[in-house]
């Protein structure tokens, strides 16, 4: 928990222990469903077959001439034998590396990735020192995800948890139907970024395209430059202290915190003039009709 | 899926058929029906390479008889040639259903084209005094070393690798697509076209023909049309992200540009590359990291995003 201290949390309120993590505050139809993580059971959070890895040992390969099926059995078996940090060389946009690791893990790519690089990962700690293809990370559980350059579009597509940052821009629909975590991209996003989001947090230091937010069912999206316009039930909010301070130390954590501070940041959330639900399940409502 | 491609060179010429077989073949899996280039190479003025298919690739397998038909229709394209007083210069029989001329010719050449045309069985695949379409079934690979391509030395190229969806497994299907007919213009696509029939009528109306059913070979006819009444390549671009439905990029080469539009809303893949001596696009990185095995910055083109390049 980069940042902040489990004293820290323990000594928070709910509420700002949830905002302090990224995650959201809403409760949907009477039933809250987020999971608060628990400072004490941090330990415990790690799949059973996930390796006994040592960050100290580390080791590189190159990646030029192996298939994406041949590096991704590749780092595994350096996991399996406790590498703790890996260093790939020469991805050359090769697709669906790095996807499904589901332990802790520092990982370093020198270079870029194509498609859903690092996609449906679960607690490692990755840094792309280059661009990444459409759908990088998709499906994120927990860990940390650093883009050094360009991403481009659904960058973070249905994420669930974790840091997910690009230093430069990316292209549409970032964090469509995000369920959760947090997205920083330091530059520029496209059209349709947010789309169906559901949960998490979403920063752009610059500009954002058309269609902002479009269909989002919460969550929330600060833009520090111009928002070319807002979707469907995309609405502005006021910026809290307590959002300024969270996007302070996010920014400030991954070295994007802008000269001008954060103020002038613009706060998107739903304007819940869509939600069309009710309090019952499917098989409750149909004891009542 | 398909895969799109595409580079220019500015002020130089380079080999540009071995980079746009090796960015086609790393984008095979996009699609593996068939491939297409349009490369072009030294205009010359008054000179003319014509490409034309006088049967599709799997007519070779109707026995004897497609062979004395082949024939009788190179027949009556050299006739036709003739009596439009083309001089020709070249003429290879590159596959048994492929051929490519070198003309001299002052005359119309869109009405020498169309003229062509009414053969039974033959399709021109391209006319320009730089261009050279190639299109056939197959790899990157395989296609290339069936024309020659990977020592063709030129400015610039597009190409496309096509999975088809809407229409048949054949070469008249297979992108580029030539702006009939508007020299040294081609076009390649990767996407839906949803309004098509509708923008396929108004093209008809105005005089325009279609040789498939493919909504690809709209947006050659649309670009041919816009530059057949002056309207600049970037304007045309601009244009269709306007009036043609649905989700698509796509790449336009003319004599001496190369262009790209990006519909509403961005739904189909394009990375570009951008130096100071050239310009590379591809629908998918691991395809421009073919020619650049070194580190280099690339970006995604944003939606309603038009760029025209010179070469």
């Amino acid at each position: 928990m980069p940042g902040i201290s489990d004293a820290e949390l323990r000594e928070m309120t709910q509420e700002e222990r949830v905002n302090a993590l990224g995650m959201t505050t809403e409760q949907l139809t009477g039933k809250s469903l987020y999971i608060e993580f628990d400072p004490d059971a941090q330990e415990r959070f790690a799949y059973p077959w996930a390796p006994d890895v040592d960050f100290n040992k580390r080791t590189e390969f190159d990646a030029g001439d192996l298939t994406n099926t041949e590096v991704n059995a590749r780092i595994r078996e350096l996991m399996a034998e406790g590498y703790g940090t890996i260093v790939l060389q020469n991805p050359r946009g090769k697709h669906s590396l790095a996807v499904g690791i589901l332990s802790r893990l520092n990982l370093i790519i020198e270079g870029s990735t194509g498609y859903f690089g690092v996609g449906l990962i679960d607690g490692p700690n990755v840094r792309i020192n280059g661009r990444v293809g459409w759908s990088c990370a998709e499906n994120m559980m927990s860990g940390t995800v650093v883009v050094e350059k360009n991403a481009g579009s659904t960058f973070g597509a249905a994420i669930r948890g974790g840091d997910l940052v690009c230093r430069g821009s990316v292209g549409s629909r970032t964090g469509i139907d995000m369920k959760g975590g947090t997205i920083i991209v330091g530059g520029d996003t496209g059209a349709l970024s947010g789309f169906m989001m559901q949960r998490g947090r979403m920063v752009v230091c610059g500009n954002a395209g058309k269609n902002l937010g479009d269909s989002m069912y919460d969550g929330t999206i600060y833009v520090g430059g111009e928002i070319r316009s807002l979707g469907v039930d995309a609405v502005t909010a006021d910026l809290t202290q307590l959002d300024k301070d969270w996007l302070t130390r996010k920014l400030t954590q991954y070295g994007l915190m802008p000269g001008s501070g954060v103020d002038h940041f613009t706060k998107i959330v739903a304007g819940k003039q869509l939600w069309n639900y009710d309090n019952l399940e499917p098989n409750e409502k149909k004891l009542i009709l | 899926m398909c895969g799109i491609a595409g580079i220019i060179h500015k002020g130089r010429r380079a080999n540009v058929g071995a980079e746009m077989t090796s960015m086609l073949q790393a984008l095979k899996h996009r699609g593996p029906d068939s491939t297409g280039y349009a490369v072009y190479g030294d205009p010359s003025e008054g000179e003319y390479v014509m490409r034309v298919k006088i049967a599709e690739a799997e007519d070779m397998e109707l026995g004897r008889s497609i062979h004395d038909r082949l024939e009788e229709r190179i027949e009556a394209v050299d006739a036709i040639l003739a009596s439009h007083e083309a001089e020709v210069k070249v003429k290879e029989r590159v596959r048994p259903y492929a051929l490519r001329y070198v003309l001299n010719h002052d005359g119309d050449t869109g009405d020498m084209a169309g003229h062509i045309e009414e053969t039974e069985g033959v399709e021109i695949l391209s006319l320009g005094n730089g261009l050279e379409l190639i299109k056939d079934l197959g790899d990157a690979g395989s296609v290339a070393e069936a024309y020659g391509l990977n020592d063709f030395e030129g400015t610039h190229g597009i190409g496309h690798t096509r999975m088809a969806t809407e229409s048949d497994v054949d070469i008249k299907s297979a992108h580029p697509y030539w702006a009939f007919p508007y020299n040294d213009v081609s076009v390649v696509h990767n996407g839906q076209i949803t309004n098509y029939w509708i923008m396929r009528r108004e093209m008809e109306r105005k005089g325009h023909r279609f040789m498939s059913d493919c909504d690809s070979e709209l947006l050659a006819v649309y670009t041919a049309h816009h530059l057949a009444n002056g309207v600049q390549l970037e304007e045309s671009l601009r244009r269709s992200i306007d009036e043609i439905d649905g989700v698509f990029t796509y790449l336009v080469c003319t004599k001496d540009q190369l262009g790209m539009a990006k519909d509403t809303m961005a739904a189909k893949p394009l990375v570009l590359y951008e130096s100071d001596d050239l310009i590379a696009m591809a629908s998918e990185e691991v395809a421009i990291r073919t020619i650049f095995p070194e580190e280099i910055d690339t970006y995604d083109p944003y939606d309603e995003e038009v760029r025209v390049w010179q070469a």
